[in-house]
């Protein structure tokens, strides 16, 4: 029976968000990597290198007939060895991505069980049970797990209640509770019971666990093209396969007036005018776009769902616990006339002296906040109130008097009598702006109001405006009052909100806005949140939820936090813009190396045509390896940028538009006419050509 | 360059964007049905045909619909001309067309090329040029407006099945769009001095005594049609050149207005189909730089004269007027090449061989960037949004969303589509020319040395594959060989770009349509007209980059070094 405690595999990740980009055991696995990539069944899945290493063959094959006929062959064997560097550097690349996201699938591996589970016989009998290799459960069936024991699989919690340690997968070392029934009754294979003992369901079927399924993640074994990567696919083929014709054709053009130019030139010029750049990162834009999210403690079921995010334009999201903090909040004191505001404060404190509620805790917290007024110990000869559904007031009996708080026509009910007007305003007041109102009476006499406020968590309005110049549309879901959440959102600044708000609500109003042509993301939990996790085109589900809840969502957020959404939107957007930068960046380039290229190979016919050698490059030679360096190299220095991402800035559509094609499409046309230059100084300096 | 050069194109330039504004409308209004005043007709049409003109077709109904009635006009067409020699209205007794050339000529104008290898005068009848030539004028024009039309349907809607109905699509565009325009234009020339007769060719005695037949001819409305609908076969061999078919310098701006015309009103009738006039005028934009760019390029170049000439002593004020007429001057020339070669319509009114390298090179580019700068009627529209739609997904990806354009996802469906099409230039350009090259029996067609030659072969294929139809000149084209290739070249650079683009359109018209926000991709402005114009150069040039060094580009530094072939 394995007894080893969780594993630190959650505070790995965490610690590795903001560690380095690349660490050296990484670097080194990745350069073996890269060499086994190359086998040619596998990269054919690349068309772009896959061409680039065909080529490559090809030219080694030349230089080293070449060599055996005594003919020069120092220029095709060069031209050769950056074609191989080429495929390499793009192999190298996607061995890094993947890297980095081995080192975490190894941990996470090492937390999956090969447990003993306890398979209990009979559904009513704790004490029969025979010992079952985890990997041998099935669906349905029902195992005992102990305090110390590991949980086997996923499941949900048919018995018993545990607090059980999930640090294996989200990093969150507390121990959370996991009872049967309700929103917290689903458990995940590999997490440790600390504490008492359940019976779990299984509903995981060996291997297609949460674990497999996280390690398969962050690995990259399943990692599929998502959509839009295999449009991009396409794109790059079809590009490669235009150059091929451009280039093929050249054999008879330019026998036309002269010799057609060389094979190894012509691959030369075909290697640099194919997207090599973004064909050779694109893998690796993509896994280490999956990498972001895991080590931001969301896992994504599939990429087309991290996509999804980026282009989702409405988020729901619950009002509390996102937007507000959970818990209501003492904001206020309101005394009735001859009655200071002190006075409020002080027999708000006692009555509250012995509410243990959140909001009780909040009136004493104010109070010292605003007056100075420091709670006494409960007294012992105290009589504490408790509070109840049904008079909906609390209190205390204390030797100098009775102090009691409720609910305002609770207690007015119970004082008798009508409330001053000015009482009565105060309490229309705090209802307006979105609050509840307490009444406070001291001996069976009313002294004021007490203000209790949603407080919504500091920067969420900054956040919203983000959002909005996003293009994005926040929305609040709240089991609130009409008046009270219209005060609550225009006080967090959202769009929009869904007042008293049922299940049925939110899946109505998601369909709603997809009707309309929106995509939409929300966040949720509960086992009723469900339909509309599945609705919605991108559904976050918290890993405290139930079963049901995490099934039915696309991706699955470990440390339970619905603000998140926002930024898995960026992380998604920022995927795309990297590939969408690489890309232009990539095809611009072209421009310079036909500049470099061009006068080069056409200069034995027409020696004229040296006009268009703008770069000055030394020779015709040093201006076509100048070329085929450039090409190579740009993929090792793009590698950085490809796993980092592109850097997001809210703005809207156009200025992001203007700066990307500023930096990419201009920088893209601008840089290589730079690096070529100065690659061909060096080359002439060194004297390889 | 001249100040009233200058002026010049600006009016004409100015005539026809002032025109297309209230035309698109127009247009827009017929796409959808809303212009009826000859309802009786069209429902005669429709009676006659068994056409259901409310029964909408999904893009292979509609592709399908469309190849029949094009296959079905060039048998009837290929026929006529073989057979003209014993058919009537044949004052001059002209023998039927030979199989290659008859073969050439009726994909050459069914395909909206109109290249010529023939010279109309001495070789078709007054019936193949009315019955036959004219007919292809309006129903291969009324077939690239109307598969525009599906195209643009397909972005206003969301989930849609159906294009549109072929039949009812191109009958609506004859009826209410080419005849009336062809009919006013057409009148037009005659009172400019274009002859519109159907008698025999008249013998003359010049000054020194000798005899000249003057060919006549049913022109002026033949030729009304060919430049509105972007067609440019001519009735005589140097088609505007000819005094009976360019009689004038106002005839020559009615004429470039004519084949202009109708592709900007497309661009703009886009946009208010799509309910967006914004995205039309964004598109319009982009054609109208290019057509002034290549406008200032052939007109500086033309100006600046050729540097031998000037060596050997030629006064340089003119500029280069070989094979240009004293009549137009080097604007109009200019104005003319720019646009013609722009709007896919090969209507030539002076000789592209006898240009300097770069004033060639912008007839020859203009071509190759895709006959989308306007692009012929209809086939520049769907062309420009082909490459709209490859443009949107590049740089649509920086905006950090999955790209869209109007509301429509781009998706691996389109994009191997649209690559599948862009394809076909450069493939069947580049393809037929390396192989003429190194052909014997094809480069025996070729008249001249050097890059000059290169020019003449790549700019015949070129003009081919982009349905465009003006011949560099310099060329033995009416061979088996030059015959035959340069059909198959006219053939796939038509349908084997149609049927991925209107797979395109089936697959954009079923996408839901999604709403817009600030964080959509803008795609109107100058922002996105700049990176459209970006892509197009860079893609075309990309692609014909080599080619180019090797012809005109290669001619341009070799002129200026003073060597000759």
């Amino acid at each position: 029976m394995d007894m080893r405690p969780a594993f630190p595999a959650g505070e790995a990740r965490r610690a590795a968000r903001g560690g380095a980009l690349l660490s050296g055991p990484i670097l080194r696995r990745a350069a073996l990597d890269a060499f086994t990539k190359l086998d040619p069944r596998r990269l054919v899945r690349n068309p772009v290198i896959f061409v680039t290493e065909v080529v490559a063959i090809l030219v080694t094959i030349l230089a080293i007939r070449a060599l055996a006929l005594g003919q020069p062959w120092a220029f095709q064997a060069s031209i050769a060895l950056w074609l191989w560097l080429t495929v390499l550097f793009a192999t190298f690349a996607e061995a890094v991505a993947e890297g980095r996201g081995r080192a975490q699938a190894d941990s996470l591996r090492r937390a999956r069980t090969e447990t003993q589970a306890k398979l209990l016989l009979r559904s009513d009998d704790r004490a029969l049970w025979q010992p079952r290799a985890a990997t041998e459960l099935r669906v349905g069936d029902l195992v005992l797990v102990e305090a110390g024991d590991l949980i086997p699989s996923d499941g949900e919690v048919a018995e018993g209640i545990a607090s059980v340690n999930e640090a294996a997968v989200t990093g969150e070392s507390a121990p959370v509770i996991r009872e049967s029934g309700g929103d917290r009754s689903a458990v995940t294979g590999g997490t440790l019971v600390v504490s008492d003992w359940i019976v779990v369901r299984i509903t995981a079927a060996p291997g297609s666990t949460f674990l497999d399924r996280m390690i398969g993640l962050v690995e990259g074994a399943a990692r599929q093209k998502t959509p839009n990567e295999i449009a991009l696919d396409i794109l790059l083929a079809g590009m490669t396969i235009i150059f091929l014709i451009a280039v093929a054709s050249l054999v008879g053009l330019a026998s036309w007036n002269g010799q057609p130019p060389s094979v190894a030139v012509l691959a030369a010029l075909l290697v640099t005018l194919i997207p090599t750049t973004i064909g050779g990162l694109l893998s690796a834009i993509g896994i280490a776009g999956m990498d972001r999210l895991v080590r931001f403690n969301v896992l994504a079921t599939s990429g087309r769902a991290v996509e999804a995010a980026g282009d989702v334009d409405v988020l729901l999201l619950d009002k509390t616990g996102t937007i507000t903090l959970g818990n209501r909040q003492a904001a206020g004191f309101m005394p009735v006339p001859g009655v200071t505001e002190r006075d409020v404060a002080e027999a708000a404190v006692l009555s509250s002296l012995a509410d243990e509620t959140p909001e009780g805790r909040s009136i004493l917290a104010f109070a010292r906040e605003r007056f100075g007024i420091d709670a006494p110990a409960l007294p012992e000869d105290a009589r504490v109130i408790p509070f109840t559904a049904q008079t909906r007031i609390s209190g205390l009996d204390l030797p100098s008097g009775s102090y009691r708080k409720g609910a305002v026509d609770a207690l007015l009910r119970s004082l008798g009598g009508e409330a001053p007007a000015e009482m009565r305003a105060a309490v229309d007041r705090i209802a307006r702006a979105g609050g509840t109102p307490l009444a406070v009476a001291r001996n069976g006499q009313l002294l004021g109001a007490i203000e209790l406020k949603d407080i919504v968590k500091t920067g969420m309005r900054a956040r919203f405006d983000a959002l909005r110049r996003m293009g994005i549309r926040t929305v609040m879901v709240t089991g609130d009052n009409r008046l009270t959440a219209a005060a609550i959102a225009a006080e967090a600044g959202v769009d929009d909100f869904i007042a008293e708000a049922t299940p049925e609500d939110k899946l109505a109003y998601i369909r709603k806005a997809q009707a309309e042509g929106r995509l939409v993301a929300m966040a949720g939990d509960g086992t009723n949140d469900a339909p509309a996790l599945a609705q919605a085109d991108v559904g976050l589900a918290m890993q405290t939820g139930t079963q049901a809840a995490r099934e039915a969502g696309n991706m699955v957020d470990l440390d339970s936090d619905p603000t998140k959404l926002i930024e898995v939107v960026e992380i998604g957007k920022q995927l795309l813009i990297t590939r969408g930068a690489l890309t232009t960046f990539s095809i611009a380039n072209d421009v310079a190396k036909y500049f470099a290229i061009l006068p080069a190979i056409f200069v034995a016919s027409y020696p004229e045509l040296g006009a268009l050698n703008v770069m000055g490059l030394a020779t015709p030679e040093s201006a076509i390896l100048s070329a085929v360096i450039f090409n190579a190299l740009i993929i090792v220095a793009l590698v950085p940028l490809a796993l980092r991402g592109v850097r997001y800035v809210p703005v809207g559509a156009a200025a992001l538009l203007r700066r990307n094609l500023l930096i990419y499409g201009l920088g893209g046309i601008a840089a290589p006419f730079v690096g070529i230059k100065i690659i061909d100084v060096i080359i002439s300096l060194l004297g390889l050509v | 360059m001249t100040l009233i050069g200058w002026a010049q194109i600006a009016l004409v330039l100015g005539a026809i964007v002032a025109a297309a504004i209230p035309l698109a409308r127009y247009i827009a209004a017929v796409a959808t049905g809303h212009v009826t005043f000859l309802a009786p007709v069209e429902r005669a049409i429709y009676a006659v045909g068994g056409i259901d003109p409310a029964r909408g077709m999904d893009w292979k109904a509609y592709t399908l619909a469309m190849l029949a009635t094009n296959l079905t006009g060039f048998l009837a067409l290929y026929a006529l001309l073989r057979l003209q020699g014993v058919l009537p209205l044949n004052p001059q007794g002209f023998d039927g067309v030979p199989p290659w050339l008859a073969f050439n000529t009726a994909i050459s104008f069914v395909t909206n090329t109109n290249w010529q290898a023939y010279s109309g005068e001495s070789a078709m009848s007054y019936l193949s040029q009315m019955a036959g030539l004219s007919v292809q004028n309006f129903l291969s024009a009324a077939t690239g407006i109307a598969l525009a039309f599906a195209l643009c349907r397909a972005f206003a809607g969301g989930g849609l099945k159906a294009l549109g109905n072929f039949w009812a699509d191109v009958v609506r565009i004859i009826l209410y769009l080419l005849l009336p325009l062809a009919l006013v234009v057409g009148l037009a020339f005659v009172a400019m001095g274009m002859p519109q007769t159907l008698a025999p060719y008249v013998e003359a005695t010049t000054l020194e005594g000798a005899t000249q037949t003057i060919p006549l001819g049913p022109v002026a409305f033949q030729i009304a049609i060919k430049h509105l609908g972007t067609n440019g076969g001519g009735f005589f061999g140097v088609n505007s050149a000819h005094p009976f078919e360019g009689p004038s310098a106002l005839a020559t701006a009615l004429q470039i207005w004519s084949h202009q015309v109708i592709p900007f009103a497309l661009a703009l009738a886009f946009g208010h189909i799509v309910g967006d006039p914004r995205q039309g005028r964004a598109l319009l934009g982009v054609m109208l730089a290019f057509v002034v760019a290549g406008t200032w390029i052939v007109y500086a170049a033309e100006a600046a004269g050729n540097p031998l000439h000037i060596a050997a002593g030629v006064d340089p004020v003119l500029g280069n007027m070989e094979g240009k007429e004293v009549r137009f001057g080097q604007a109009l020339v200019a104005l003319f090449t720019a646009t013609t070669t722009g709007a896919s319509n090969g209507a030539v009114n002076a000789m592209f061989d006898s240009f300097t390298p770069l004033g060639g090179l912008v007839p020859l580019f203009l071509i190759q960037l895709g006959e989308l700068l306007p692009g012929g009627v209809g086939s520049g529209l769907y062309g420009m949004l082909v490459l709209v739609l490859l443009a949107v997904f590049v740089a649509g990806l920086m905006v950090g969303r999955t790209p869209e354009y109007l509301g429509k996802k781009v998706q691996a469906r389109e994009i191997k589509l649209a690559m599948l099409a862009v394809l076909v230039l450069p493939a069947v350009i580049l393809g037929f020319t390396a192989v003429a090259v190194v052909l014997p029996m094809a480069a025996s067609s070729i008249q001249e040395q050097g890059p000059h030659g290169l020019t003449e072969i790549l700019y015949a294929y070129a003009s081919a594959t982009g349905n465009n139809g003006s011949a560099f000149g310099g060329l033995t084209a009416d061979t088996p060989w030059m015959n035959t290739t340069l059909g198959i070249a006219m053939a796939l650079g038509r349908y084997a770009y149609i049927v991925p683009m209107m797979a395109i359109a089936g697959s954009i018209a079923a996408k839901p349509k999604l709403a817009a926000s600030s964080g959509t991709f803008p795609t109107h402005g100058p922002l996105f007209a700049g990176l459209l114009a970006g892509v197009i150069l860079i893609l075309g040039g990309l692609q014909f980059m080599p080619a180019l060094a090797l012809g005109p580009v290669a001619e341009h530094f070799v002129l200026a070094a003073g060597k000759t072939f």
